[in-house]
């Protein structure tokens, strides 16, 4: 049987924006993942208590208050205290160009920013999962 | 195996592996199962179940904080239906305990149902063996919404809570044949809005009228507002209580054993089947035979009791 691909949607910090994280959990749901969404107004540490317990393969964070840059390294971070740095990150919201390139050298494999099409998401969970399969 | 060293140690990511196999079905989950065996019975199953938006997954949260005031490790495993035609699967049920998410003494799983129908996946059945193992002394499960003929619950259970709101129906919803069977408590939620009463009246009625064996322990009621946080020290204490009287009377060990051979039951089925269709090559057969069927060349039982004679002369002794 093949193993099911399973993915944290997220939301860090404090602003209660959730429309955009309702909107990709339920659209990965359509294509076939099994998506466990966790809600607003979560910690780096519940984010990654989650993820390893529900040993997802692909944490999605969603954030709109501009504390990407310190809160997305940090769920990397901890994940990689945790002995979890399989689990692969990415992220979306209202993100700057500027900060892609350092985000992604700290480790969150794929930024989304506003209008990027659903298909875009799926190509990278679909082009990264093959080598998270155990 | 060293994975099973892992849970019993308690830990975090063996544990959650070790469900992803089961519920993968992946190599290793029977020997990973029989390594395990020995180190479960400790501890205690509750079913929470209910109909859609009843309240389950808080009263789930509202009784993870009764447990973890009196010290005790608790597990969640909380069901959410997959999608028939994608596959895919929204659990959303941990939304409402995240609140736990950091505490070490607390682990919450969702599980999608994957294409099961008893309102549980297959995998929930092994799973509350592995959180048993890993030493949680509390095991919750909860069902995703049922309706009326889920009731797979109470094999898995040593209580089944059977959650319920007002404005759901009348009496004779109450009184249809299933859901209201599987209950060992009865939980009248949402208990601050109008109708409650009325509804705790009408399942008082229902369970006075049902007949029921002598020797089999009382039902309960308990009317609660899991986001008022009202409540849920009786229901807690009825947990309590009822448990403790099963233990005593011998009731529990009953049940646990009626448990396992279900589940016995069911692995012979399933083996036999196996070994059924290699022997018989049915999947490469069948064709034939649907074809010889759809002619009325073959009578289908006449047919079927020629197979099974060939198979007990090369199977059966004697």
């Amino acid at each position: 049987m093949e193993r099911k691909t399973r993915i944290e949607i997220a939301k860090p910090g404090l602003d209660g924006h959730d429309r955009g994280a309702k909107y990709i959990a339920r659209a990965l749901k359509d294509a076939g993942y099994e998506v466990i969404y966790t809600g607003i107004r979560q910690t780096p540490e519940s984010i990654v208590a989650t993820a390893i317990q529900e040993d997802v393969d692909f944490v999605g964070l969603s954030l709109l208050s501009g504390a990407h840059n310190e809160l997305f390294p940090r769920v990397v971070e901890l994940l990689k205290t945790e002995g979890a740095e399989d689990i692969i990150v990415f992220g979306g919201g209202v993100i700057p160009e500027e900060d892609i390139e350092p985000l992604t050298k700290k480790g969150i494999q794929a930024i989304f920013r506003p209008g990027t099409p659903i298909s875009a998401v799926i190509d990278f969970i679909e082009s990264k999962k093959k080598t998270t399969a155990a | 195996m060293e994975i099973v060293k892992g849970i019993v140690a308690g830990n975090i990511r063996s544990i959650a592996r070790a469900v992803s196999i089961v519920e993968n079905n992946m190599e290793g989950k029977e020997e990973l199962l029989d390594e395990l065996h020995t180190h479960t019975g400790n501890a205690v199953v509750w079913g929470i179940t209910g109909p859609p938006g009843a309240g389950k997954s808080t009263l789930a949260d509202r009784l993870i904080q009764k447990e973890r005031s009196e010290g005790k490790k608790v597990a969640v495993i909380a069901v959410d239906p997959s999608s028939p035609f994608t596959g895919g699967s929204l659990l959303g049920d941990r939304l409402r305990m995240q609140t736990h998410a950091t505490d070490p003494g607390v682990f919450i799983r969702s599980m999608a149902s994957r294409g099961h129908l008893g309102g549980i996946s297959t995998a929930a059945f092994d799973a509350v063996k592995i959180f048993d193992a890993a030493g949680y002394d509390t095991i919750m499960v909860e069902t995703i919404g049922v309706g009326q003929t889920e009731v797979e619950i109470i094999e898995l259970s040593d209580i089944v809570m059977l959650v319920l709101v007002p404005g759901m129906g009348d009496e004779i919803q109450a009184m249809k044949a299933g859901v209201m069977e599987i209950g060992d408590i009865f939980v009248v939620n949402k208990s601050d809005r109008e109708g409650a009463e009325r509804l705790k009246a009408e399942v008082e009625y229902v369970l006075m009228i049902s007949e029921k064996p002598k020797e089999s322990p009382q039902k309960k009621i308990c009317m609660t507002s899991a986001r008022d946080n009202t409540g849920i020290d009786e229901l807690h204490r009825i947990l309590q209580t009822k448990h403790t009287e099963d233990l005593k009377s011998g009731f529990l060990e009953e049940k646990r054993k009626h448990r396992l051979n279900k589940e016995l039951s069911n692995l012979f089925y399933l083996k036999t089947r196996e070994f059924l269709e290699e022997q018989l090559s049915i999947g490469a057969q069948m064709d034939t035979w649907i074809e010889g069927i759809y002619k009325k060349e073959i009578k289908p039982y006449k047919f079927i009791s020629e197979k099974m004679k060939e198979l007990k002369k090369e199977y059966v002794k004697g």
